[in-house]
């Protein structure tokens, strides 16, 4: 029953990636395409540019273009559904404790000490953007996109200065690259 | 769930609508991984609406990055948790899945002639640099308030965990278990 292999495959990758959707490719690899043959190794590699170029956790991405192409929509949700299900259940356990318990003192000092490296979690996440953004990959100093660089700087600028939206303003910033470098360059 | 919280959120007239449409919208145009819906998250839900506070974030991030799973999904559970219980979390879910479901299922079929399009080239290209814009706004809120509250132990844990992933490429998982130990030894941390 391909519904329930659907399912229990998807189920398990997302229950095997640990740290985050990228964590989630190779074992797309190993269960969909070398055990299942449900994805050819060239498919693969499209699947994974893109999920970079779309919106969305790469695993929902993955679990939505594998289950679309083996079974119409109704794949793609039990595939979705597969992928989000031990999230689900171990996310909420851990919320559960997180409610229950955040107020004893020896958990208030552990979330004290977890905050400031949360902190540089996110820090780090948005230099690889930052760097992916203004040289390109594996590029140099000398690579810098002088547009990128104008984009981020003017994005950066609106964020902190106004209250328009996130999504406004990197909408906003996308559209003005995009004409500068379609229209003008 | 805080009491506050819940009045901030339940005293809206469409709590639910409005949450749910948020979260659609961060789903569908966030590009670029899981800490980039984290940061619109914290604008949309702590900056602007105090549905949360920047401390509740954090630790949401945490165990949203201690759990196995897309850092976007687990984030969206957690926040809807937080925000307003069970409801909260099936209607914060469902519109994360939803733009990622209808894209994929739309480009499982036409996807070459996307790829390969100059125009959704260049639009991705020119899109990480807002993306990374988003992010470093929120670093910048997040860390000064790390600065500020003086506490010399977190400072050195923000900068040596930063170098740790960014120059030792040190896993994620491995350093918020590093700091859980360093939360349970008896370092006179301060009380809020």
């Amino acid at each position: 029953m391909i519904f329930v292999q659907l399912f229990t495959t998807f189920f398990l990758i997302g229950l095997f990636s640990f740290g985050g959707g990228y964590a989630a490719m190779p074992w797309i690899l190993s269960l969909v395409v070398e055990q299942r043959h449900w994805l050819t190794m060239a498919e693969y590699a499209d699947l994974t540019a893109i999920a970079e170029m779309t919106p969305g956790p790469i695993g929902v991405n993955a679990a939505t273009f594998v289950g679309t192409r083996m079974a119409g929509l109704p794949g793609a949700v039990i595939c979705t559904l597969g992928c989000i299900m031990p999230s689900l259940i171990i996310v909420l356990f851990l919320a559960y404790l997180y409610g229950k318990y955040r107020d004893l003192s020896i958990m208030k000092n552990v979330l004290h000490r977890l905050r400031p490296v949360v902190v540089a979690l996110v820090a780090s996440a948005g230099l690889t953007i930052f760097r992916l953004a203004l040289f390109g990959e594996n590029g140099g100093l000398a690579d810098i996109r002088y547009v990128e660089l104008g984009l981020f700087a003017l994005a950066l600028l609106v964020l902190r200065k106004t209250k328009i939206s996130s999504i406004l303003v990197l909408l906003g910033s996308a559209a003005l690259g995009t004409v500068i470098y379609l229209l003008v360059l | 769930m805080d009491e506050k919280t819940r009045s901030a959120f339940f005293d809206q007239p469409h709590p639910y609508a409005s949450l749910f449409i948020k979260m659609l919208t961060i789903s569908a145009f966030t590009f670029g991984g899981g800490f980039v819906i984290i940061s619109m998250m914290r604008r949309t839900f702590a900056q602007k609406l105090k549905w949360l506070d920047d401390q509740e974030v954090l630790d949401m991030t945490a165990i949203a990055q201690s759990a196995p799973g897309a850092l976007g999904v687990n984030s969206a559970i957690i926040f809807g948790y937080r925000i307003a219980g069970i409801p909260g979390v099936v209607v914060s879910l469902t519109a994360t899945v939803i733009p990622p479901l209808v894209i994929l299922s739309v480009l499982a079929f036409f996807y070459k002639q996307f790829i390969d399009n100059p125009v959704a080239q260049t639009v991705m290209q020119v899109l990480r640099a807002g993306v990374a814009a988003v992010i470093v706004d929120v670093v910048i809120d997040l860390a000064s308030n790390v600065i500020k509250s003086k506490d010399m132990l977190n400072l050195i844990l923000m900068i040596a965990a930063f170098f740790a992933l960014t120059v030792f490429k040190v896993s994620s998982l491995a350093i918020i278990l590093i700091a859980l130990v360093i939360g349970f030894l008896p370092l006179g941390g301060k009380k809020e």
